[in-house]
Order: C-alpha cells, then sequence, then structure tokens
C-alpha cells in the first residue's frame, strides 16, 4: 500500500472539491473494498477523502412515493430498513445474500456500487490484466473464467461485476444523484451508470474525478414478488457464479435482473417483456450475443433454470 | 522405554482421567486471546522490525538482476535481503522445493526478498519497489498432459497379490473407471509466521509449526548454522493440516534480515501468497478397477494413481489405502510420478487416503450397484480380518463392520431409496451415501520430561505441538492418570525445541505417540518415588488420589518430593509390530444431501461419522478432530479446488475468497459415534489416531449421496454444480 | 528480548489467576531517528476507546485498526488470518457492530469504541460466550476464536434489533434465533479446523434455546 494523506472533509461540497483537485484523490466510505485493493496495490490513490462523516446515512421518503438512501448507508441499515422489507423485499434480499454481517456493517450503498471485479487476474498484480494495466493483455480469456462474464464482455475483459445489491438497484429501476466539484448535481439512472468494458475495460462507470454519489433513489415500490435468487458453491459468504432479481406481477409480467453473468448488472427490456412467456423465452433474450468460455458455458443453462425457479415461486 | 510386545494391564486402563470427556485446558486461553501465536511473541523492550516477502512472478525460470535501489531509499526501510544476494543455500531435508537462495525460481511466489522496515506499512510499501528482471523457461503445469511422460517412483511403490489381469478379465461383473482429485490447500487460519532474534550465533525463531525438531534442523541445515545454536518455539499453532511439518520461507526470512537488521524481525507471510509459496495437496488422476462374482464377493482389485510434484519430490499416495481396505485374491496397485513445475506438492491431512479414498470410496459404490447390493452390505461381504497382500499378517485390530452396521443403524440408512434420482422434497432431490473411512496409524518415538515438584505440581515438558488436536489437554490426563493427581496439578509445557523431542504433529500419530512418550517418563518417575519411598518394585504400585499403595501401605506422594523435586525423562520407540500387524484406523461416513433440482447447488442435510480407532483418550477433542475432519472434507467434496492457469503455471485462486473452503452455512449438526475398543498392539496408550481417519470417505460419501439423489455420477472433484446442470431432471 | 523462560505456556499459568499480566505499552512514535521516515502529513493523530480505556496514537494512515490493536496496542488477541475480509479471524465491535478491522483504517474511528476479545472477558472471568465456547468445544487451533466469539456476541444482538438475514422467512416479521439463522450470519467467520457444528451449540446455548 502506498503512503496517503487522509482527510475528514466537513461538507460534502467540500469532499467533492478536495477531489476534484487532485488526480491521486479517492473517496474512501466503508474501505471494504478499497482497502483490499490498496493492500495488493491494485488501487493506488495518493491521497483519501473519509466521507463517512458528511450525514449521508439517512433513508428518507421522496414525494415521489420513493426512498432516498443516502450514500453512507451501512448495508446492513438499508437492509434491514422496515419500509425497504415491506416494499422493497428484492432489495432486502439481494443485500442479505451479499458478503458478511460484518462487512454489511461497513459497506455503504454507494461503495457497493462501485465495488470492482473479483476477477482473479485483476487481483494478482503479476498477470497481465487490461482493467488493471491497460494493454496489457487478459489472462482469464484463456485463463480461469469459470466466475466470470459471458455476456457484455468484450476481447479485451471479460470481468464480471460482484454486486448483488447493484442487480437489485436495477430490477427496481433505481437512479444514483451525485455532487461535482462545482456543485452541480446530477442524477443517473443505474442502468448508465457502469459501462462495458470495451477496449477500455478500466473505465468502469460514468462519474468523473471527484463526483462523489450522495444518494439512491428508489421510485415508488414495484409491488408483485420480489424474488432474489442467488447461485453459488458455498451456501453463504461467496460470490454469485449466477443470481436472478425479478420483480413478478400477478399477471406474470415483470422485470428481471441478472448478476454474475456480466461486467454490470444485467437487465434487458425485451427479456422483461417475455417473462410472461417463460424462463426459456426470458433467458434466450437476456443471453443474446452470449460469449462464454469453455469454463463459463455453463451459466447459460443455469441462467434460464435458475430464473425458471424463480418464476414458479413467484407463481406459487 | 521399548514398545515391542502387545500392552497389557496398566494404569492407563483405569480410565479415571484418560477418556474421559474433560474440557481443553487451554481454553480459557484460546477463549480471552491470551494464548500467543508466534506473530504476536512482544517483549517491551525489544524494538521489532517488519519483514515483508516478494515472490515471484513467475513459475519457471531464473533470476536475471534484481534492482532495489527505490526499495532501500523507501521509507522506513533498514534492510533488503534478497536471493541474489544470499546466494544458494542448503535445503533442508525434508523441502522439496527451495525456500529462498540463488537465481532459480522453481515456482510461482517463491519468495525471492524480504524487505525489512521500521513498521509492517513501510514493509509492504517497499516490498512493491523490488524490481526483477526474468528469464521465463516453459514449464509443465497440466497433470493430464504430462500423465504419458510420468515414471515410476524412486522405490516403486507398485504391489499386488495373485494374478490381476486374469482375475480381472474372468470376473463376472466388473468396473473400470478414471476418477480425478485436485489440487487442494491446507488454507488453515493462522498465516505462516516467525520472529528470529539473534543474539551473538544463537538464534531465537518464535514460529509456527508442528514439528518442533524437525524445523530447528532443517533451519539450521539451509542457514548452515549448528543446530544446537537454533532454539524454536511453537506453543500455539494456528492450524497446519500438513503445511507446517516441514520449514517454510518465513523463518528463513526472518532469520536472515534479522541477522541483517541487526535485530529482531517479524515475517508473516500474506494470505494471498500463501498458496503458490508453500505446499499443497498434489491432484490425482486414478484408474480403478474391480472384478467381483455375482456372490458380491471382490476378485480382483486394481488402483493406479498419477500425480505430479517437483524434481526430487514424491507421489501422492493414492492407491494406499487399497492394499488393505477390502478382500480379493487378485491385487494390482502403481503409482506414477510426472515433474510438475508447480509449487511443491506434499502432505495435506490423511496424504495417500484423502484422495485415494475420494475415488475408491465411489467405485465401491459404483460396484455395488453393478451388483444390486446395498453399499453398506457389498462392503461387509468384503471384510478382511488379513493384510490382504500378506494373509499371514493380521491387523491388530479391525472392526471395520461395526463401524458401518452401527452407522447404518442410527443414520436410518434403510430409508435410502435403492433407486438413484427417485427422493424429492420440493425443490431438493435428496439421497444418502455411505463410505468407508480408512487411515494407518503410524507410529514415531517420542519423548517426554516430567517433573514432580515439592509443591505438588507435575510438571510435563515436551517439544509436541498442539495445532489444535487437544495435545495440551490428553498430555496433562496421561499425566494424571500415571502418577494418580488431579489434573488440575499438571502443567503442560509444549512447543520448544529444549524440551524433548516428541512425534510431533502430523500423520494423526501425535496423539498417541506423544502421549505414549508421556506414559514412559512417568513409568520412569514412578519408579523413581517408588525407590525415595522404599518400595521395592514400582510395578505393582497404585497411584492414586495423590498416594502410593502397594497392599496395605499407603504413602503420600508428595513425601517423595519432601527434599527435593523429582525429574524424569524417557523416550516411547517401536518396535515390530507394525510390521507384524497391520495397525490401521477404521469408521464410516453416513451423509444425506439435498440438490436443488434447478441449479444443482449441493446442500449438506445430516452428516455421521462412526469411528475405530482405539482408545479414545477425551472424546470431546476426539469428537472435535472428525467433526473438523469431516467438514473439511465436505470442501473437498463441493468446492476446494486450486485451479491451475496451465499457460503461466500457478494456482490462479490464490486466497480465501477465491479458494472456497466451508462455511457455516454449509454445515449442519454433525454426530460422531467411537467404538468402544483399544488396540494393545498400537503403544501402551492402545490409542490410536481420529484426526486423519475423519476426512478419508468424506467426500465420496457426499459424492454417493449426490447420485442417489440425482442419478448422476460425477468423478471429477469437486462436485460443483457445472457438473451435475446439463444432466438434472427438465424444470418447467 | 523476553527471557526465554518467560514464554512457557503452562497449566499453572492457565490456574493463576494472577498470572497473566498485559502489557501495554505506549504506542509507538513514527518518528524513526535513524532511517526515513513516512512524512508527517502521511500520519494522523487519532483517539477511540479501546475496551473502555481511551486511546491516542499517531499512525501512518495505511495503519489498519487491526493492525493498530495488534502491532501498536499489542491486544493480539484479535487475529489476522487473510487480512482482506475473506476469513473473518479479526473480527472486532466498533461501537457494539461486528466489523472486520483488517478493512478499516484505524484513523476512520476518531471517537469510536472499540471492544475486542480482551474487553469481552477474562481467563478467570469468562464472558458466557467465551465459556460457552470452552463447554462445547466450539474451536480447536483458537487462531478464529476470537473473531467466532466477537462475532456471535454482536450477531445475537443483530437478531434482537430485528435485522433480518439471508435465511429470514419473512421479512416483515421479527428475527428468530434458529440454527439455520446461527449458521448463515456466522459464516462470515471461517473455522478451517472445522468447528462449526460445536460453535453453533455453543452459540444456541448462550442465547437461551435448545440446538
Amino acid at each position: 500500500m502506498r503512503a496517503f494523506s487522509y482527510e475528514r472533509p466537513a461538507s460534502i461540497e467540500a469532499a467533492a472539491q478536495a477531489a476534484a483537485g487532485m488526480d491521486g484523490a479517492k473517496f474512501i466510505a466503508g474501505g471494504t473494498n478499497l482497502l483490499d485493493l490498496m493492500k495488493l496495490e491494485i488501487e493506488r490513490p495518493t491521497h483519501l477523502i473519509d466521507v463517512n462523516r458528511l450525514g449521508l446515512d439517512r433513508i428518507e421518503a421522496t414525494p415521489e412515493g420513493g426512498l432516498r438512501i443516502g450514500a453512507l448507508v451501512r448495508n446492513t441499515d438499508l437492509a434491514a430498513d422496515e419500509r425497504v422489507r415491506r416494499d422493497y423485499a428484492l432489495l432486502s434480499r439481494a443485500l442479505l445474500a451479499g458478503a458478511s454481517g460484518q462487512l454489511r456493517n461497513r459497506a455503504t450503498t454507494a461503495g457497493n456500487l462501485l465495488q470492482r471485479t473479483r476477477c482473479p487476474y485483476f487481483y494478482d498484480t503479476n498477470q497481465p490484466c487490461n482493467k488493471r494495466l491497460p494493454g496489457s493483455g487478459c489472462s482469464a480469456l484463456a485463463g480461469f473464467s469459470r466466475p466470470l462474464a459471458v455476456v457484455g464482455v468484450s476481447d479485451a475483459c471479460i470481468a464480471s461485476h460482484p454486486s448483488d445489491m447493484a442487480v437489485a438497484m436495477r430490477a427496481l429501476d433505481a437512479v444514483v444523484e451525485t455532487v461535482r466539484a462545482d456543485g452541480t448535481t446530477r442524477s443517473i439512472p443505474i442502468a448508465d451508470l457502469h459501462r462495458l468494458p470495451g477496449d477500455t475495460p478500466h473505465i468502469e462507470h460514468v462519474l468523473e474525478q471527484g463526483e462523489l454519489i450522495t444518494a439512491v433513489i428508489l421510485p415508488k415500490p414495484a409491488g408483485g414478488k420480489q424474488i432474489y435468487r442467488k447461485v453459488r458453491d458455498r451456501a453463504s459468504y461467496a460470490f454469485a457464479l449466477v443470481a436472478v432479481g425479478a420483480v413478478v406481477q400477478p399477471d406474470g409480467t415483470g422485470r428481471v435482473a441478472i448478476g454474475g453473468i456480466a461486467p454490470k448488472p444485467w437487465r434487458k427490456e425485451a427479456a422483461d417483456a417475455e417473462l410472461p412467456n417463460g424462463a426459456k423465452a426470458a433467458a434466450a433474450k437476456l443471453l443474446e450475443g452470449a460469449r462464454p468460455t469453455d469454463d463459463n458455458a455453463f451459466k447459460l443453462t443455469l441462467v434460464e433454470r435458475a430464473l425458471s425457479a424463480v418464476l414458479s415461486e413467484a407463481r406459487g | 522405554m521399548r514398545f515391542d510386545t502387545p500392552a497389557t494391564t496398566n494404569p492407563i486402563d483405569q480410565g479415571k482421567v484418560v477418556g474421559k470427556p474433560i474440557h481443553r485446558i487451554d481454553g480459557p486461553l484460546k477463549t480471552t486471546g491470551k494464548a500467543v501465536y508466534a506473530y504476536e511473541w512482544h517483549d517491551r523492550n525489544t524494538r521489532y522490525a517488519y519483514g515483508y516477502v516478494v515472490g515471484s512472478a513467475i513459475a519457471k525460470g531464473r533470476i536475471r538482476s534484481m534492482d532495489t535501489a527505490a526499495a532501500k531509499k523507501a521509507p522506513g526501510v533498514i534492510a533488503v535481503v534478497t536471493t541474489e544476494a544470499v546466494g544458494e543455500l542448503k535445503k533442508g531435508k525434508y523441502n522439496t522445493a527451495k525456500l529462498f537462495g540463488g537465481m532459480e525460481i522453481q515456482h510461482y511466489h517463491q519468495a525471492i526478498a524480504v524487505v525489512v522496515a521500521e513498521t509492517f506499512e513501510e514493509a509492504r510499501a517497499a516490498a512493491a519497489l523490488v524490481k526483477v528482471d526474468y528469464t521465463e523457461e516453459k514449464g509443465a503445469f497440466d497433470l493430464a498432459a504430462a500423465k504419458d511422460s510420468a515414471v515410476e517412483p524412486e522405490g516403486g511403490g507398485a504391489s499386488g497379490a495373485g494374478d490381476f489381469d486374469a482375475g480381472f478379465e474372468a470376473a463376472p461383473v466388473k468396473l473400470d473407471q478414471i476418477y480425478t482429485t485436485p489440487d487442494q490447500s491446507h488454507a488453515m487460519m493462522e498465516p505462516h509466521a516467525s520472529i528470529a532474534a539473534w543474539n551473538g550465533d544463537d538464534l531465537t525463531v518464535w514460529t509456527s509449526s508442528q514439528m518442533i525438531d524437525w524445523w530447528r534442523t532443517d533451519l539450521a541445515t539451509t542457514l548452515g548454522i549448528d543446530k544446537e545454536k537454533v532454539h524454536t518455539m511453537s506453543p500455539f499453532v494456528g492450524g497446519g493440516f500438513g503445511v507446517k511439518l516441514f520449514l517454510r520461507a518465513d523463518a528463513v526470512l526472518a532469520a536472515l534480515s534479522a541477522r541483517e537488521a541487526g535485530r529482531p524481525v517479524k515475517v508473516a507471510l500474506p494470505r494471498p501468497f500463501l498458496m503458490n509459496n508453500t505446499t499443497h495437496r498434489p491432484a490425482t488422476i486414478q484408474r480403478i478397477r474391480i472384478g467381483a462374482g455375482r456372490d458380491g464377493k471382490i476378485t480382483a482389485i486394481g488402483h493406479e494413481s498419477w500425480s505430479g510434484d517437483l524434481p526430487g519430490g514424491g507421489p501422492e499416495v493414492a492407491v494406499q489405502q487399497t492394499r488393505l481396505l477390502y478382500a480379493g485374491e487378485n491385487r494390482m496397485t502403481a503409482m506414477r510420478l510426472a515433474t510438475l513445475d508447480l509449487p511443491e506438492g506434499n502432505a495435506m491431512r490423511a496424504p495417500g487416503e484423502a484422495p485415494g479414498m475420494m475415488a475408491l470410496e465411489i467405485a465401491i459404490d459404483e460396484m455395488a450397484e453393478k451388483l444390486g447390493l446395498d453399499p453398506v452390505e457389498f462392503r461387509i461381504i468384503n471384510d478382511t480380518q488379513v493384510d490382504p497382500e500378506n494373509p499371514e499378517r493380521p491387523f491388530s485390530h479391525r472392526n471395520l463392520i461395526g463401524c458401518l452396521r452401527t452407522g447404518a443403524e442410527r443414520f436410518g440408512w434403510r430409508e435410502r431409496s435403492k433407486k438413484a434420482g427417485a427422493r424429492r422434497e420440493g425443490d431438493w432431490l435428496v439421497g444418502m451415501g455411505v463410505a468407508a473411512a480408512f487411515r494407518n496409524n503410524l507410529v514415531l518415538p517420542s519423548a517426554a520430561r516430567i517433573r514432580l515438584d515439592r509443591e505438588g505440581i507435575v510438571t510435563v515438558e515436551t517439544d509436541m505441538t498442539d495445532i489444535g488436536t487437544g495435545s495440551y489437554t490428553i498430555i496433562a490426563q496421561t499425566a494424571a492418570e500415571m502418577l494418580g493427581v488431579p489434573i488440575e496439578k499438571v502443567a503442560v509445557s509444549l512447543g520448544d525445541s529444549r524440551f524433548p523431542v516428541s512425534s510431533g504433529s502430523g500423520g494423526q500419530f501425535g496423539g498417541n505417540c506423544s502421549t505414549a512418550g508421556v506414559y514412559a517418563a512417568c513409568v520412569k518417575l514412578r519408579e523413581a518415588v517408588a525407590q525415595k519411598l522404599s518400595f521395592n518394585s514400582a510395578e505393582d504400585l497404585i497411584f492414586a488420589e495423590s498416594e502410593v499403595r502397594s497392599g496395605d501401605r499407603r504413602m503420600p506422594l508428595a513425601q517423595a518430593v519432601a527434599d527435593e523435586a523429582l525429574v524424569a525423562e524417557d523416550r516411547i520407540e517401536f518396535g515390530d509390530l507394525t510390521k507384524t500387524h497391520q495397525q490401521s484406523t477404521f469408521g464410516a461416513h453416513f451423509v444425506e444431501v439435498g440438490v436443488d433440482v434447478a441449479t444443482g447447488e449441493t446442500r449438506i442435510r445430516r452428516m455421521l461419522a462412526v469411528c475405530a480407532a482405539g482408545r479414545i483418550l477425551n472424546p470431546i477433542t476426539a469428537r472435535s478432530q472428525v467433526i473438523g475432519a469431516m467438514t473439511m472434507g465436505v470442501g473437498g467434496a463441493l468446492s476446494e479446488e486450486l485451479v491451475v492457469d496451465k499457460e503461466r503455471g500457478f494456482f490462479v485462486n490464490h486466497d480465501l475468497a477465491a479458494y472456497e473452503v466451508p462455511v457455516h452455512a454449509d454445515i449442519p449438526h454433525q454426530d460422531v459415534v467411537f467404538l468402544d475398543e483399544t488396540d494393545p498392539m498400537s503403544s501402551p496408550m492402545k490409542a490410536k489416531g481420529v484426526a486423519e481417519l475423519g476426512i478419508c470417505g468424506v467426500a465420496a460419501a457426499v459424492a454417493n449421496a449426490i447420485y442417489n439423489a440425482t442419478a448422476i455420477r460425477v468423478r471429477n472433484y469437486p462436485i460443483t454444480l457445472d457438473k451435475l446442470i446439463k444432466e438434472l431432471p427438465e424444470i418447467s | 528480548m523476553q527471557s526465554p523462560g518467560a514464554i512457557e505456556i503452562s497449566r499453572r499459568d492457565l490456574l493463576a489467576a494472577s498470572a497473566a499480566t498485559v502489557t501495554v505499552v505506549s504506542a509507538h512514535s513514527l518518528s524513526h531517528a535513524q532511517t526515513k521516515a513516512t512524512t508527517e502529513s502521511q500520519s494522523t493523530k487519532v483517539t477511540f476507546k479501546v475496551n473502555g480505556e481511551s486511546r491516542e496514537l499517531r499512525l501512518d494512515n495505511r495503519t489498519s485498526l487491526l493492525d493498530a490493536l495488534r502491532e501498536h496496542l499489542h491486544l493480539t488477541g484479535t487475529k489476522k488470518g487473510c487480512d482482506h475480509g475473506q476469513c473473518g479471524a479479526c473480527t472486532v465491535l466498533i461501537d457494539g457492530r461486528r466489523a472486520n478491522a483488517c478493512l478499516t483504517l484505524a484513523v476512520m474511528h476518531e471517537g469510536d469504541s472499540i471492544t475486542t476479545l480482551e474487553g469481552l472477558g477474562q481467563p478467570e472471568n469468562l464472558h458466557p460466550m467465551q465459556a460457552a465456547f470452552v463447554k462445547h468445544d466450539g474451536f480447536q487451533c483458537g487462531y478464529c476464536t476470537p473473531g467466532q466469539i466477537c462475532s456471535s456476541v454482536a450477531m445475537l444482538e443483530e437478531i434482537r434489533a430485528n435485522i433480518p438475514s439471508h435465511v429470514t422467512r419473512d421479512l416483515t416479521a421479527p428475527a428468530e434465533i434458529t440454527s439455520d439463522e446461527i449458521r448463515e450470519r456466522m459464516s462470515g467467520n471461517i473455522c478451517r479446523c472445522g468447528a462449526y457444528s460445536n460453535i453453533v451449540e455453543a452459540i444456541t446455548e448462550v442465547a437461551g434455546r435448545k440446538a
């Protein structure tokens, strides 16, 4: 871990300004992913801006009937919130399927969205990795790719996004609110937050240097049956091989987002439209253009079968 | 004391303390953070420096040059010790891969430098600044690809009886299958760590070692110094499972860098570095052929195993149990060893039997099905009370049948569906599986020193280690039983090279052998007490309730030490009983699984192990050994695999997130039953081991349960959902 | 160096209530006279409470809370198993909530209250959870044990606070203490010795429920 300077600014604006003025600056919230990566010198900030005490830890009702979740709300608190449990069960379920009790106590809403891939080659600085070191190559393509992505990939990178929470947020049409160094704010639909790797897998989202996520907005409750089905090797404390987050209405319509198969939480409007026709039809749309490796081709079958189980549970 | 005739009645048979469910005497220390592990020794007057290791970025080749200029200039740096500067070092007797020194790279993450700084943070940061220029060489990393080049290992290892080929050919029912087991990692919770301090030529090392004397010897060899100058200590060890049997790089690096820095240095190997730097259980490819008559009697059994290792290494002895477990007149086992440039393959919990039983006990299940026999009955039909390769050589004691029958009864085996894939509960396909457990009983000499002091305290000193096995407690029980004192009066000091050399902890020999060594020392102390108290002979004396009794004569034990403390030291040595009699431990594992019909995720629902392993010295600690082994067996069955990058030559998933060992949610309540028995051939304790027996067969029981649940037979571990999903039933 | 005789762990030490001496020395200063030190801007003064006692340290910003406890305050009950949030051996309570001490910086905890295993109980005065671990043999090598115990104490509080888990069937009903709940909630604490079955029994006893 490289040495860095540290500050704990008193306001959101001060935080954004401090970050904008320095290329090597990064925000630190829960730290559960950033510090992990800093110890391995995958992240090498020269300055850390501690945003833990900016009052961004509240969950409030919005005038539109939704919820405004502060960026610093811890995963545990978000999952345990009465309103979330009642109206956005998918989000509670996804959060509780992730990490461990200890990590959820520290990990934050914004940090969870921005966590980086768990591709083992990204994590090993001796190995080529286009995401970590642009232009060095992708070791996973011909190497170990069982946990990695099958859709949305490129020749440069097949890393998968590890978040459970983001899958629920995607299915729930969340919107990310940010503030920039000049004080301006913007709202980014979650669908637009993460970028696909293309030729630049090191650029993972659309945020600018110094742009700070302040909240995530949930629209009014979607109703329906909300199911999060995480498929993994061990029963807990493991990343998803495939995760299905679905909201299914009594008439069979709904929406579905998939985790573990793409560089971002994966949702296709065309797949939503096929939900009433069953898992096979919806999965076909979700997996259109899939480019699996020999190692992870099983995910294609797994998505369909897991989705089928979810739809049958929703009917049940 | 030489143990070369079967034990007769002795004080251990009283069973007042030995065999009782006594809670660990080190429990209050371990549950309050007061048990001090290697990296934690702290003296307030010492300023420790911190060493951080640099590992090779390539798997095979040579270092052309190393540039340490930036690291040396980094804040806080005291010294940088490189493999280049140190030059070739002698290799310890027990190491295959060299730990440090010289320019040759034998495997990924081989230690090539250690950076010493004032703080851990400074050392870690500076370590990343060491630049290395390599000449990379092509290596062999793929066992399957290297299989045909594999050769008979040194010493051969082939065995047989009768005419296997003819017997197999003639058998009316045959099985011929290939099974594979992957590379696995010990993944103990305490990473390798050492603190080294020099005082002139004298070296003191606090480390995390299963075998104090092996480490001391090999550290002296590696450093080229006199063994007498080396003092090693490991009073508490945070798990080992075999990876702490042999000297590791942290001790070498700490010693070298402490000398360079001129002050004590602490070195811990970072977790992501462990799996490629140290040792692992090697992958195997196993071919098993079984022929049987329609009556279910095995007439031919053949087991071949292929594994790989670095040059100079050995094979994974996966055929070991097949020589002994089942009857059958025509037999054959063979091993082949390929040269692989992966990290060193070596012992991990039940080396040989653990992966061997993973394969054999699936094969037995398959064979039972071919014969239309219940797999419990098939095993019973083929029990043997003699070494099937040498029928004149009996087992010292063997109750595999008792384990199987007891287990079947307790587990409700009769509820198992005879047809595979027939039981469904909601979204779960449910099945039961059984496997035999088998592990040989090994014996090593073991010494101890006993002191009875004037306060009536008995102190046992031996370099034995407690790696979670319960050594502190069973040693205290042994001394208390032998000397007739309450266990509260026994102090146990372990893991220090100043103490008599013990068996150490490994191969499930530690419990039996180290307590037998304590027994021997206690016998000597009893003789000294008898003499002091003017009894004619120590042999018929009774030591009980802090008294010494013979007929009507009773003397307080304290009187023997009224003037001065008594000290006795002895060592148990084993004669030919392991040659004249086959000594093994036996068990049966029963497992019930649920397999998710949609996703193929397997979850364990119930587990039972029944063990027949001689005297159980402490049912609490023995049970813990077995449930722990069962848990590791579940990992081996369902998730554990070090994935080889066959191009770059390393284990890719080298941390605890990517190498998935079982967590709480994977493990249900576990039941363990010990059959009441003693084995007078094994030692005066009449005990054998259970710590490794507990893992042998577990994974196969899981595999067989998955088959029973799904009718899908997977012969390649781990049995992950991707190996099931294509054959699972259609779902709506 | 420590005198060799002082490091023997003996039964007498186990029994003698007053024998265990806990040495807490003042924290290292970062200024190393003889070497080029990490610069002033890269260190920070932080004050927090540890096991009820206020501690002030000036720390390299990089220092994890775990290393602050172990290397600076010599509270080595908290273990470093992986240093990457993958094992749970470093679990401590921060303002009553369990967290991985390896994945948080010490300097981020100004004013916080930290409880480590040492703060729960002593050998002669065990916390009920510590006593239950001994009784049920909920450990073997002992290295994951501090994390298991801290985690289990906080975990039961989480259930009482009605925080749901992955296996909670009804998100709108009060959280319950069941074996399945305990297993799921404790899954962030790996025990390679495999004491899980016994740990669950220990926790269940403390929770006042039958396993």
